[in-house]
């Protein structure tokens, strides 16, 4: 007799703490992760008017290291690496060698021969077995610290403010993209001043053992525990591209408006990049029916594309969403989105949706 | 959980009202979370009990709402275009979906006890 085996969902070493905060758990990407708790809704509202906290400790961490390490990135991402002193952090992208992504990533600078790289959670496996791949005629190790790391993301106008009685460090002096070392409630952390929801704040990285207590502090002091639904809904509003909807292995990566992560540098795929991308990334506002992934995307009644991610602007107060749609018709003011087999109304808006004061 | 006794209810979580009126239960609108948007059937349409005819949408998703009976739908809650709201604080009041002359309910629609311990 066959049997079919799921793999089991990962846990993070916040999981006791998630159920304890009242959480609804669900799969996502290979995890058992909080969708939300109070409501995703009231979650939103927090991190864009005061302070939120999300558990991101399923996303991958990698170390590399070496002599090579500097020209072994430069080699494998579209980003300046060279630019980035110990003690900084960059956004950057690893691209295959057919025109698409193979993960975005974020790239902390640790020393002169040595980096962090924070990859997306359901592409640990993949990123791991591509960079292993590009290793040859580089003196670099790479090292899986995945499990190591606990990580939790601040983020809202107040973040700084509440951490700053709790940390050893002058936050006001950390500017964007900082990393750097901390005592925060007594634990040895990593602070990075970066984020994924549009506001302020920093990513904290813990010892996988101490990121319940650090989680159980934030929350007494004053963070809200924010799921996944809300991390959605403020990225979308702030514009960012996820990978999966608006990145993947055969999206071309300047579809985007981040054109700026490719930097004039011989790196993997570049002759891919170099061409013109067949579809461009968009902004649309609809006024009442929320549009959701792969509705299609019509021009003067023709499908020209289709929507990547799609939501209800919490801010806002109504229907936003992404579409990926053919470069010829990607310039219009106005296009309408297929619901159930019902056209609507729907006008261009500019990326970001949303821009913090 | 409210499940009012008065009511029978659907797997999928539709409740069905003697008098043909049909809203989604107070566990169901907790699972959604903050409904934005509610797509309700035209009145005179004949429906089949099963059939999807209304959509729910959340911040997050949008979610069929079947028949609980056949009939013909002869109202619909015109409210919700206005304050889709009113499905999270009044599922079972202000927050009802459409209603179904003469409805001829599912066979296996539940009782308030069947129901709660199904929802569990």
């Amino acid at each position: 007799m066959t049997q079919a085996t799921e793999t089991p969902l990962k846990r993070t070493p916040l999981h006791a703490a998630h159920l304890r905060a009242g959480a609804r758990m669900v799969p996502f990407g290979g995890w058992e992760m909080p969708v939300q708790y109070a409501g995703v809704r009231a979650e939103h509202d927090a991190v864009r008017t005061r302070a939120g906290v999300f558990d991101v400790s399923h996303m991958g961490e990698f170390r590399v290291q070496g002599p090579d390490a500097e020209r072994f990135l430069q080699h494998v991402t579209t980003n300046d690496v060279s630019k980035l002193r110990p003690g900084r952090g960059q956004y950057n992208w690893l691209p295959n060698d057919s025109g698409g992504l193979v993960d975005d990533i974020y790239i902390y600078r640790v020393g002169e021969q040595e980096f962090l790289m924070v990859v997306n959670a359901s592409n640990v496996g993949k990123d791991w077995a591509h960079l292993q791949s590009q290793t040859a005629g580089y003196d670099v190790e790479l090292t899986d610290e995945s499990d190591r790391w606990g990580l939790l993301a601040v983020q809202g106008p107040q973040a700084e403010a509440l951490l700053q009685p709790h940390i050893d460090v002058d936050l006001a002096a950390r500017k964007k993209n900082a990393f750097f070392p901390a005592k925060l409630f007594g634990f040895d952390v990593f602070l990075a001043r970066t984020g994924y929801t549009g506001e302020d704040g920093f990513e904290i990285f813990t010892d996988a053992g101490e990121a319940e207590t650090v989680w159980d502090k934030l929350l007494a002091v004053g963070f809200t525990p924010a799921g996944l639904g809300a991390r959605d809904t403020l990225r979308l509003e702030a514009g960012f591209p996820l990978y999966g909807h608006e990145f993947a292995d055969d999206i071309h990566p300047l579809a985007s408006t981040y054109s700026w992560v490719v930097k004039d540098k011989a790196h993997l795929g570049r002759e891919h990049i170099s061409l013109a991308p067949p579809v461009r990334l968009i902004g649309l506002a609809l006024e009442r029916v929320p549009v959701r992934e792969g509705y299609p995307v019509l021009l003067k009644g023709e499908r020209v594309g289709h929507v990547t991610s799609g939501t209800s602007s919490p801010t806002l107060g109504h229907p936003i969403a992404m579409a990926l749609v053919r470069g010829d018709a990607s310039t219009a003011d106005a296009y309408e989105v297929e619901v159930r087999g019902k056209a609507h109304a729907a006008r261009r808006m500019e990326l970001p949706f949303y821009r913090r004061a | 959980m409210q499940t009012p006794t008065e009511l029978k209810y659907a797997k999928t979580h539709e409740w069905l009202k003697d008098d043909g009126t049909v809203g989604i239960t107070d566990f169901a609108q907790d699972q959604l979370g903050d409904v934005v948007y509610v797509e309700l059937p035209e009145v005179g349409r004949e429906v089949t009990a099963g059939e999807a005819v209304a959509v729910v949408e959340s911040v997050k998703t949008a979610s069929d709402i079947y028949a609980p009976a056949s009939g013909t739908i002869v109202a619909v809650n015109d409210a919700l275009s206005g304050s889709p709201e009113l499905v999270n604080s009044g599922p079972y009041a202000d927050g009802w979906l459409f209603r179904i002359e003469n409805p001829e309910p599912a066979d296996d629609l539940l009782s308030a006890e069947e129901y709660t311990e199904s929802a569990q």
